[in-house]
């Protein structure tokens, strides 16, 4: 895109003058979720907020944002519009994007209260027969997160409890409620993708133990472990480039963010 | 009013109507003062509900335009709303005033219809959040208005039902019932019975709890809700709830035959239609399919979605229900239409009640007690075998069942059903109903990798595809007594608009690529067509004007969820953008583009 060509030529001036009243400083577009904690905010309290942050000043860029709630229609209404120019976190292939080099590997956790010993690790452990387990449920063409699946296939429906995936989204934490449930003792246990069940058990009124899902996977077609990206527009090979770099360069950066954030991580991410 | 009852079982019954209508309901010139919907619905001058009248027959009384004449169809007058989302609804006509609403953000519009070119008399914005778009599951669109004791009464996607001054516009009172936040929006077209506002919510595909409210026509206070999952007070099952079928009957059905506390998060919403009987005393609709749609997660019938209720309207106590798809296993909601008729069933004289199913049944059911009289395809079905006569049961053909890991081919109908939330139509002339639908199967994995940042990036898993004989859309007449097809029009595109049928023996329905057509409603023939500027998903109507003449009014504008491939621009060359459409419908794009217009038609045009 001749825009982004134009405009990396515009940031390396702007670093060069190492000003950025100048009029040409270069502008990094984002396209998050106001209200989506641990990975963003309006606020700018989410880990990906600071990675953004983090590659803004590495790149010596002023950083936008276009909010829009991550729900059906969020890459359309914002990357595919052209109203921003990163995701800052996708799957790795994720299809409707072009995805940079993975810059963490995250798992779904079972999370559990450490009073009540619960300290599940695998999908085929008996006593998931006799807890009450949270797991997150959506219900689009058929799909459903991995967790979900996983129990359905293992015939754990009925002490199962769905939280709908969105939360509620008037309050300032939707994802909060599936870890909430289990700081109360609502559910025994809950199967929760990492980096939120690591952000909300650092605020439980309770310790909780978080142990990542075995298998690391039910089959190719269904892991708990993903590798995550930065996505931009599927023809956006110059800025795809320039994020994988940032990515290499500033992985101990990353990882320290990542680390506040209590994101817990998987080797071989990178 | 117990007269205008009357006249329309007689019309049921198809005796000759007499098409001038009684001098208590003539039109109004202008004046609103007539209140009763019960009342107004039998008068053919005027359009004040949808569905037509409270039997949902979609039956106008005009013969102003015939068989003879319609090819000599014309535009009167036009006007463009401006939005480019589906648009679905049905215009309204009360006196001399036209009303329209809008897709989001749901503007009202009040036509004059007593000056040339059917100036604005006034509009109302109501705003609605921009963020209930995002939890709109198929595109953006609002089934209509309904008027009633000198108020528009509508629903927006955000969520609030608001009664409007039909004369001035000016809001009555403005009633937030669904949580954008939990995922519940607000589509369907209310309903007024006996001073309530019946409206229900969307939003099936996250994880909400559908419910139908009534709301007092004055005040727009709660007078009750009844859910369509959970526990029997919350359902508002009593002691004078008789379903037919053993099966239906038990306490807390609602709660048990869901795996845990499934039922909470359990769908079932209410976004379709609502008929009444005001001899019986009960109120029709449908409930949509359970959530989420992996029939794995949730063992057990799960009641008490995609089937119907019936109600009475003062308390919403349930009467009886039949549920079309017990654990439904292809998003077969039961939404779809409830058209009741007085039939001659195997010589014997029924009240019944008439249902084109998502699931490709064509159900007759007593409307007294809920048993099924008939049910048969209306097309190429081969996921069921009909219904068990004994036990009210679908027979389900397990090879084209959903199995975790496994793409099941070729399951007909596919996920929007032989038909979804398009209204068919009932002539009392003809005996037959007029149904718009699809001929689409499916192939379906049920296991897709969805990496879950908490919120989805949904992945998708099912490709619609053309049924057999490769057209997408069908319009069918079909006789109900005789349980089989009089005729039927193959359509290139799915129809997703309503059907109108007319006293002149005329049947209106529209195409996605925007032909606005008129057969013969005997024989099929086809005797005019007019092409829209975008393609048509709304519901024909018919009035008679001040001027009295007949004419017929439609929306065109493509969208919805099978059209949302051109009116939210998605990719054509992937299969599963939009749920499956975008392979069903890739070359919808190059048929027609996005943009709401109405359109009036009259014998000369405009003239």
């Amino acid at each position: 895109m001749s825009r982004l060509r134009g405009l990396a030529a515009a940031a390396l001036a702007g670093s060069l003058l190492g000003s950025a009243s100048c009029r040409d400083v270069r502008v990094i577009r984002v396209c998050a979720d106001p209200n989506n904690l641990p990975f963003s905010n309006e606020a700018r309290e989410g880990f990906e907020n600071r990675i953004a942050a983090l590659l803004a000043a590495d790149r010596g860029a002023r950083l936008e944002y276009t909010w829009w709630a991550q729900r059906r229609g969020f890459v359309r209404n914002t990357l595919q519009a052209g109203a921003c120019d990163v995701v800052m976190g996708v799957p790795s292939g994720f299809e409707p994007t072009r995805t940079s080099r993975p810059y963490y590997r995250s798992t779904y956790v079972f999370a559990a209260r450490r009073d009540r010993g619960a300290r599940l690790a695998s999908l085929d452990d008996p006593r998931l027969r006799e807890l009450r387990i949270g797991v997150q449920m959506i219900g689009d063409d058929f799909a459903n997160t991995p967790p979900a699946h996983a129990l359905a296939r293992r015939g754990l429906v009925r002490n199962v409890v769905g939280f709908p995936v969105y939360g509620d989204y008037s309050r300032p934490a939707p994802l909060s409620a599936i870890v909430d449930a289990v700081d109360r003792g609502d559910v025994d246990a809950a199967v929760v993708w990492g980096p939120a069940a690591g952000y909300f058990a650092k605020a439980a009124q309770h310790p909780l133990e978080l142990t990542p899902v075995s298998p690391q996977g039910d089959s190719p077609a269904l892991p708990f472990v993903f590798d995550i990206s930065m996505g931009v527009r599927r023809g956006d090979a110059g800025l795809q480039a320039e994020l994988d770099d940032f990515i290499g360069r500033r992985r101990a950066d990353i990882d320290r963010i990542l680390d506040d954030y209590g994101v817990p991580r998987i080797e071989g991410g990178r | 009013m117990a007269a205008a009852a009357a006249a329309v079982l007689a019309a049921c019954q198809g005796q000759t109507l007499d098409t001038s209508p009684p001098a208590s309901v003539r039109p109004l010139n202008g004046s609103l003062t007539a209140s009763d919907p019960a009342q107004l619905q039998t008068d053919d001058g005027q359009w004040v509900m949808p569905a037509k009248n409270y039997s949902s027959t979609r039956f106008s009384g005009l013969n102003q335009i015939t068989t003879a004449n319609v090819s000599r169809l014309g535009v009167a007058w036009t006007f463009s709303t401006g939005m480019v989302a589906g648009h679905e609804a049905a215009p309204l006509v009360v006196g001399s005033t036209m009303f329209v609403v809008t897709p989001f953000p749901n503007i009202v519009y009040a036509f004059d219809l007593s000056r040339p070119g059917a100036p604005l008399k006034w509009q109302y914005d109501p705003k609605p959040l921009g963020a209930s778009k995002g939890v709109a599951c198929c595109d953006t669109v609002n089934r209509g208005a309904v008027y009633a004791d000198g108020a528009i009464f509508f629903n927006t996607l955000d969520g609030r039902t608001i009664a409007l001054d039909a004369a001035t516009g000016q809001p009555r009172w403005i009633t937030p019932l669904a949580d954008i936040n939990k995922g519940e929006s607000m589509t369907m077209a209310p309903l007024v019975v006996k001073g309530k506002v019946l409206v229900g919510n969307s939003g099936g595909e996250f994880g909400v709890r559908g419910w139908l409210t009534a709301l007092d026509a004055g005040s727009g206070s709660i007078a009750w809700r009844a859910y369509s999952t959970g526990p029997d007070k919350d359902v508002l099952i009593g002691p004078s709830f008789t379903p037919h079928y053993d099966g239906d009957r038990g306490k807390d059905l609602g709660m048990t035959t869901w795996p845990g506390e499934a039922w909470r998060t359990g769908g079932g919403t209410v976004w379709g239609w609502i008929s009444y009987d005001p001899e019986l005393n009960l109120l029709y609709y449908g409930t949509a399919n359970p959530g989420p749609w992996n029939p794995d997660q949730r063992p057990g019938d799960n009641k008490w979605t995609a089937g119907i209720f019936a109600r009475v309207p003062e308390t919403g106590e349930a009467r009886w229900f039949y549920q079309t798809s017990p654990h439904d296993l292809f998003d077969h909601d039961g939404v779809n239409e409830v058209v009741l008729a007085n039939l001659a069933v195997d010589g014997q004289q029924r009240k019944v009640a008439m249902r084109a199913d998502r699931n490709g049944l064509f159900y007759v059911l007593d409307r007294a007690t809920g048993e099924v009289l008939s049910a048969a395809p209306f097309g190429y079905v081969n996921s069921n075998r009909g219904v068990d006569m004994k036990t009210g049961r679908l027979i389900e053909v397990k090879e084209k069942a959903p199995r975790l890991g496994v793409v099941v081919r070729d399951i007909c109908p596919a996920a929007p059903g032989m038909k979804d939330w398009q209204p068919m139509s009932f002539s009392p002339q003809t005996g037959l109903v007029y149904i718009p639908h699809q001929n689409l199967c499916e192939d379906l994995e049920t296991m897709t990798t969805s990496y879950i940042a908490g919120t989805p990036f949904v992945g998708a898993s099912v490709v619609y595809k053309a049924g057999p004989g490769g057209n997408r859309g069908v319009v069918t007449a079909w006789n109900p007594v005789s349980a089989q097809p009089a005729w039927t029009i193959k359509e290139h595109f799915p129809v997703w608009s309503g059907t109108l049928v007319t006293a002149g023996d005329v049947l209106f329905y529209g195409t996605m690529d925007g032909w606005f057509k008129a057969v013969n409603a005997k024989s099929g023939e086809e005797l005019w067509r007019f092409k829209c500027g975008s393609g048509i998903i709304g519901q024909p109507v018919s009035y008679r004007g001040p001027d009295g003449r007949q004419y017929v009014a439609v929306l065109a504008g493509v969208g919805g969820w099978a059209g949302a491939i051109v009116s939210a621009d998605l990719d054509p060359r992937d299969a599963t953008a939009g749920n499956g459409w975008g392979g069903a419908l890739a070359d919808l794009k190059d048929a027609t583009t996005r943009g709401g217009m109405l359109y009036v038609f009259a014998i000369g045009g405009g003239q």
